[in-house]
């Protein structure tokens, strides 16, 4: 049986180094196996996280010879065996424990996003009607796992450090599927522009390059969000009649 | 004495997948002050990975549908010994709770007249399940996480619970370590509600993540409360089997639902062969009948292939010993085969079954608009739990409930698919509401610093010994042995050799050291959760022995037939004073007139 070698980062946020490991690797292994084979046998300790090893939950991302993936769905076949395979943790969080890294932030931020507010219903029996067309779009936001791994791409994020103004790209995508949920009534348009920052973003795509569900973030959920943004607060029509509208 | 980080709460909630979520929103909008405590992030429950779709006779795709029917058909899957209070009621609030999360944000798909859509499932006679392609348990985990987060619900992620603490009789109360530097927490509470998912970890093959151990099997049982149907457990049909290092991933009922076709390696459609008597009036005469009824001709009916789980699962096991599997020990599983029927088939199967398009290409390699897939049965859910009260959920320890596939009854001797989905929103809600209403009869109980000293001591030996026993290799054997002994098809010698075994793990147990320290450590997160899957394997183990007959997700091969004697009984596991596990025959309280008459009336 083939053997692979890796170097796992191990550490905490007091530091860390690069630590070598060698395995057996079986067919259609993917790198999370490698790293629960590894944990089995040679580093009980060894941190990680994973849950559904289907790529439907979102837990085991991480940066795999640098590039931000899911662990569970990178099949060893995919990467060169020539040299070790790199595992390090997400960049752009602080690191908890070898791959495990603290992304409370995340969910701290979806918390201030307004809530969904629906229509009244449409039938006398509490029921809505939407149109299957209707839907599609804010269908593919909503097959998001929550991996978190266009955040560690965005550079706003992982360079810049601008959590504190920025949602980043996951919250974008949350944020569209709520304005063009078509029951949805409220409106977070004033949000994300000031509370948000849309205006961060600047589109260089990356988050749409790692989405493991294949969501395209920029230009279906970022761009059309800041056109409306755009529309709503800088399209000088709107501007000039909003000086007649009653606040 | 140790001082620990305490929280207080009037409701504490044990589990965050969609019965846990269910159950704290329910809590919280009556006012109370709620506790959620999750093993992993939030939304990442093994709720998530439910595929197919929520049951609910809603009766948007077929006006036929109603409660009756749902009922009948939950009970005649679970072969008559579910409780039929919590079918009863299962089937009447189902459609209620779905509406309701519609109203909470989730976005299903849609009937051409902009309703809820729903599909075809096993054993349900008309499509009845609502769902969002093939992934609606994440749109259903996020609905609720995201309607949760505002609801003022304190969430406590990457917490585990490790023992409940009582004040006489009461449970008041929960010792729980945090992960990321194992330190110990107490949360008190009036009252508590497990809702922890299944134990698909006692199994090697299994679609279940590292979380489903048992923990709230484990921790009911060892406060005292009593588990129930334990025999049970649903080994889904269809699941991966080949790479290896993917064995045991779901593949979704949907998939059949869709018209998707179980065929040996003669090419034979073997699910024709063998149609049990209480279902042959139910069930395509033919492929062409069958294939109607899954493109939603009223008057067809369903293809055998979407008989229930338990005997289709069998099916699959008996061409696999009678030599005719796959080359990796499946069936196949062909979708791509209704190209022959409708002229856009690639695109179809990637519109109605993305994220198994998605898995088949990525795992394996393979296309499933162009080629069968290879599949095999895989441990799923267990029937079994803790033995609650219909109405409140309540255990039979006063202050804790239970919901979800932790609790038992609703199922009987068999789930159907997509009854989980349904079974989670309405005894999740049950529970959050039940829950509250003891808690406000309560003031918050003692915490006994004695118990927690006892726990804390257990859980913390381990790095103390110097043993040579890794825990990781003791949950494989005990995984391996389960799938060996006490698998799909059981009998008494084995399942004696099983006990014999669970009791030399449990002695490994004992011996077990970690490397390390106790921050984040999961070789010590393992050796914990072991205690709760040996303690599920005997339970199961016992409870499959006494059951002497086959019914459901019980097969012996020495008592191959089913037995009316056994269909009046349940089977109850307790702890008793010394420590042993005690199992009692438990009559099945008679059915009420009007849901007998349902049930005759329905065939």
């Amino acid at each position: 049986m083939a053997k692979a070698a890796f170097k796992i980062w191990r550490g905490s946020s007091e530091g860390g180094e690069f630590v070598s490991y060698t395995t057996e690797i079986s067919p259609g292994m993917v790198v999370l196996d490698a790293v629960l084979q590894i944990q089995g046998e040679q580093a009980g300790d060894l941190a990680c996280r994973w849950n559904c090893k289907a790529g439907k939950c979102g837990s085991c991302s991480a940066e795999i010879n640098g590039n931000p993936k899911l662990m569970c769905m990178t099949r060893m076949n995919t990467l060169p065996t020539d040299q070790p395979i790199t595992v390090e943790p997400m960049k752009a969080f602080p690191l908890k424990k070898d791959l495990v890294t603290d992304v409370s932030w995340n969910y701290r931020v979806k918390e201030k996003i307004k809530k969904f507010k629906p229509r009244p219903p449409d039938a006398p029996d509490g029921t809505w009607r939407m149109m299957q067309e209707d839907i599609d779009r804010v269908q593919e936001f909503r097959k998001c796992i929550e991996c978190f791994l266009c955040q560690d791409v965005c550079h706003v994020l992982r360079d810049h450090h601008k959590h504190e103004e920025f949602i980043g790209p996951r919250f974008l995508v949350y944020a569209a599927a709520l304005e063009m949920h078509p029951l949805d009534t409220e409106n977070r348009l004033r949000d994300l522009k000031d509370e948000s920052n849309i205006g961060l973003c600047n589109i260089t795509k990356c988050c749409t390059k790692v989405c493991p569900e294949g969501i395209t973030i920029t230009d279906n959920a970022i761009i059309p969000l800041k056109e409306r943004v755009v529309g709503e607060f800088y399209d000088p029509i709107t501007r000039f009649l909003n000086l007649f509208r009653k606040k | 004495m140790a001082e620990y980080q305490t929280y207080e709460h009037d409701v504490l909630v044990i589990g965050a997948g969609g019965a846990g979520l269910r159950a704290a929103i329910e809590a919280s909008a009556a006012g109370v002050s709620v506790g959620l405590v999750c093993k992993s992030l939030l939304g990442k429950a093994h709720t998530v990975m439910a595929e197919g779709g929520v049951a609910a006779a809603m009766a948007n795709v077929d006006d036929r549908d109603n409660w009756r029917v749902h009922f009948s058909d939950t009970m005649r899957g679970g072969q008559y010994v579910n409780n039929w209070r919590m079918a009863e009621l299962h089937a009447k609030e189902a459609p209620d709770r779905v509406r309701e999360l519609e109203a909470w944000g989730a976005v299903f798909d849609r009937t051409k007249d902009g309703r809820i859509l729903q599909r075809n499932f096993g054993g349900h006679k008309y499509p009845r399940l609502a769902h969002v392609g093939d992934r609606t348990g994440l749109e259903m985990i996020r609905t609720l996480q995201d309607h949760g987060i505002h609801q003022g619900i304190e969430v406590y992620m990457e917490v585990t619970v490790i023992g409940l603490l009582k004040d006489g009789e009461r449970v008041t109360g929960a010792f729980a370590y945090e992960r990321e530097h194992g330190r110990f927490r107490i949360f008190k509470a009036k009252a508590v509600i497990l809702a922890t998912g299944g134990i698909g970890r006692a199994y090697k093959i299994t679609s279940n993540s590292w979380e489903g151990t048992g923990d709230g099997h484990a921790l009911a049982y060892d406060a005292g409360a009593e588990l129930i149907d334990m025999e049970f457990i649903q080994f889904h049909p269809t699941g991966m089997v080949y790479p290896p290092s993917v064995r045991g991933i779901l593949v979704t009922e949907g998939v059949r639902g869709e018209g998707g076709i179980l065929k040996n390696s003669e090419g034979r459609r073997f699910m024709f062969d063998d149609i049990p008597d209480n279902y042959k009036d139910q069930t395509a005469d033919s492929p062409e009948e069958g294939w109607r009824y899954t493109q939603g001709d009223k008057n067809a009916r369903r293809p055998p292939e979407l008989l229930t789980r338990d005997h289709v699962a069998r099916c699959i096991v008996r061409e696999v010993k009678a030599g005719r599997g796959t080359p990796n020990g499946g069936v196949y599983l062909d979708i791509a085969w209704i190209k022959e029927k409708i002229s856009n088939a690639p695109e179809h199967i990637k519109k109605k079954l993305p994220s198994m398009y998605h898995q088949f290409k990525q795992l394996a390699d393979l296309d499933i608009t162009e080629q069968p897939m290879e599949v095999g049965p895989t441990t799923h859910y267990i029937m079994g739990g803790i033995r609650v009260d219909a109405e409140t959920q309540a255990s039979t320890v006063p202050g804790l409930f239970a919901a979800g596939e932790c609790a038992a009854g609703i199922n009987g001797a068999n789930r159907l698919g997509g009854n989980s989905l349904s079974d989670l929103l309405v005894f999740g809600k049950r529970a959050g509401e039940y829950a509250v209403e003891f808690a406000k009869e309560q003031t918050q109980g003692e915490i006994n610093q004695s118990q927690i000293e006892e726990i804390k001591r257990r859980a913390l030996e381990a790095f103390e010994r110097t043993g040579s026993e890794n825990p990781f290799h003791i949950q494989h054997d005990l995984q391996a042995m389960m799938q060996d002994l006490v698998g799909i098809v059981r009998n008494e010698d084995e399942m004696q050799r099983a006990l014999v075994g669970i009791k030399e793990l449990q002695e490994r147990r004992k011996k077990i050291s970690l490397t390390g320290n106790i921050d984040f450590n999961p070789s010590w997160h393992t050796a914990l959760d072991l205690h709760n899957l040996l303690t599920v394997s005997e339970a199961i183990t016992r409870a499959a022995i006494e059951r002497k007959e086959s019914r459901g997700g019980q097969y012996r091969e020495d008592y191959s037939a089913k037995n009316a004697e056994f269909g009046k009984v349940n089977f109850t596991i307790k702890k008793e004073a010394g420590g042993n596990m005690q199992i009692e025959r438990v009559p099945i309280p008679e059915m009420p007139a009007e849901l007998k008459q349902i049930i005759e009336e329905m065939g």
